[in-house]
């Protein structure tokens, strides 16, 4: 009985810390950090056209950060010039994204040319023209052929990479990803779930590299730098537009592709000639004039404000527009 | 050039196909996916991880549920950790933890076990609870220690509630290992996450294998359940 008892208040202590461990967990940040964002390209205001108003645009986007931010940029924008928007930010990947623009679930979404390429076009990644203009009209051209269109591409281009800390990027002398030949096989590299298959992820690495690494994790996008931190990752995969890298760049950096195995793609606004056609001239005019504004140094900021400031996608959009001039 | 090689919606037969032959996929470069051995290993996989958290939900919950069935108190701890515990974000508990103790297989399971250790407590608890009284009082009455109490005559009854608990615990774990992929162990949600490497047919394979995986578990609980029935609770009251 004694040894019970004990055994049962044991027990109910580790029950009690786990609950309470959860209850920190469940209380995410949710601090209202205003920092102004001087940023951002010119151009005019965007006009509101009553026209517009008759027509109603669902704007699409897959679900992580940087997809989120531009389609609320996008979605507000066209707000701006009169529409009625709808807004289906948390698609899952491209492949259910571009379905959901054929079935008319969404209007448009944003999409990497180089993925488009890559993911539905069946180029290799160094198929993939370094040109963005180049790029642009290719994807449009075999866009085209499937019933789709694509508007011209945003001025910054995101790219995945292989990030370490720069830590251990000094004590292996590591500037390319060439470096890590004779190191790899001791060095573990997390990316997310699909990058183990993907040509333009860890079997490209494999192929193109012939890089052998001890042991690939898969991990949650969100966790990319956790890893890193946690010193679990020896290299993890990253985005180029990734705000820590400008934030923190004394902590971490990513390793040239001198082989090309991460192509790099700007954003197209992806959606079918039916949308063009109902919505008018304004449609494209103003998805091509909100974008003008977005470099990588100002994506980084707008990432940087979401990730690690943790304020809400829709409020940082929403002061990009206005700071940049498209909005007043 | 020809666009978009993968089948625009899954079929049962396609679906079928994935999970015996290899299939092309149009973003890994050449390699197949799928077939047979990989579903193997998924399942095996997602059979460890499901097990181990199980086994860590027991070891949690059995104990402060029976004892506290037994002294017939605490309640409100027993049912409500019960239904807090079916409002916790697993994604968010991952990565919470993530930051704590990494990725990996230990993370994986604890964030499962928290979605065993609910059903498991309730029942372990509502078990014992609903004990008629006059057994254990004769059970006292003959001398019994209260830990035999339990064990003898409290435990055999409460064995078909304790094991719905068990079974309901089973099912919450094994479907949402396939979460697993996004903290480091890869098992059969990786056909379900990532539906660009395995096309839809994969995502419906996936879902087929876990709903497999799922009733095999059940059926075997429940056999499991009926040999430790005590023979006087299996006979039609008369």
């Amino acid at each position: 009985m004694r040894t019970t008892s004990k055994r049962a208040r044991a027990a109910i202590a580790v029950l009690l810390a786990l609950f309470l461990s959860l209850g920190v967990a469940a209380c995410g940040s949710d601090d209202d950090d205003t920092t102004g964002n001087d940023e951002g390209g010119g151009g005019g205001a965007i006009v509101s056209n009553p026209d517009n108003g008759k027509v109603t645009l669902t704007v699409g986007s897959k679900n992580f950060t940087e997809q989120i931010v531009l389609g609320e940029v996008y979605a507000q924008a066209l707000e701006a010039a009169g529409y009625k928007v709808k807004k289906d930010l948390n698609l899952g990947s491209e492949t259910v994204a571009l379905k959901n623009v054929k079935a008319g679930q969404i209007s448009g979404y944003p999409e990497y040319v180089s993925t488009a390429l890559t993911s539905f076009f069946e180029a290799e990644p160094e198929e993939v023209p370094a040109d963005a203009t180049e790029a642009y009209e290719e994807a449009k051209a075999d866009f085209e052929k499937e019933d789709l269109t694509a508007f011209p591409p945003t001025p910054f281009a995101s790219a995945n990479a292989v990030g370490t800390l720069k830590k251990t990027a000094e004590e292996r002398d590591l500037k390319t990803v060439s470096d890590l030949e004779g190191q790899s096989e001791e060095m573990t590299l997390y990316g997310s779930p699909e990058c183990r298959q993907r040509i333009d992820c860890l079997a490209g690495l494999e192929e193109l590299y012939g890089l052998k690494f001890k042991k690939f994790v898969p991990v949650d996008i969100g966790l990319r730098y956790t890893v890193l931190d946690k010193g679990q990752a020896d290299l993890s995969i990253l985005f180029t537009t990734d705000p820590q890298l400008s934030a923190q760049a004394d902590k971490y950096v990513i390793l040239e592709d001198d082989k090309e195995v991460f192509p790099a793609g700007n954003v197209i606004w992806v959606t079918t000639p039916e949308v063009v056609e109902e919505a008018g001239p304004d449609y494209e005019k103003t998805i091509v004039q909100v974008q003008e504004g977005l470099t990588l140094k100002v994506m980084q900021e707008l990432g940087a404000r979401v990730e690690l400031e943790k304020e809400p996608a829709a409020k940082v959009a929403a002061e990009y527009l206005e700071s940049a001039g498209y909005t007043g | 050039m020809s666009a978009l090689p993968q089948p625009l919606f899954a079929s049962i037969q396609g679906a079928f196909e994935f999970i015996i032959t290899p299939q092309s996929s149009n973003v890994t470069g050449g390699r197949t996916v799928g077939g047979i051995d990989q579903v193997i290993e998924l399942t095996l996989t997602q059979l460890e991880v499901t097990l181990l958290a199980l086994a860590l939900s027991l070891l949690v919950a059995l104990p402060v549920g029976l004892y506290l069935g037994h002294r017939g108190t605490g309640e409100l701890l027993a049912i409500g950790i019960g239904n807090a515990g079916r409002a916790i974000p697993e994604l968010a508990l991952i990565a919470f933890m993530a930051a704590a103790i990494g990725v990996g297989l230990l993370n994986v399971t604890i964030a499962l076990a928290v979605l065993g250790i609910p059903p498991i407590l309730t029942n372990a608890f509502v078990g014992i609870r609903q004990v008629d009284r006059s057994s254990v009082d004769a059970a006292r009455g003959i001398g019994m220690s209260e830990f035999e109490i339990l064990r003898k005559v409290e435990l055999p009854l409460a064995v078909p509630t304790l094991m719905t608990g068990v079974r309901t615990a089973t099912i919450n774990i094994v479907a949402t290992a396939t979460i697993a992929p996004l903290a480091g162990v890869l098992t059969l949600g990786d056909f379900i996450i990532n539906e660009n490497v395995y096309g839809e047919n994969g995502v419906l394979a996936g879902a087929i294998l876990v709903a497999l995986l799922a009733l095999t578990l059940e059926l075997a609980l429940a056999g499991l359940q009926r040999l430790l029935t005590s023979r006087g609770l299996k006979l039609k009251p008369a």
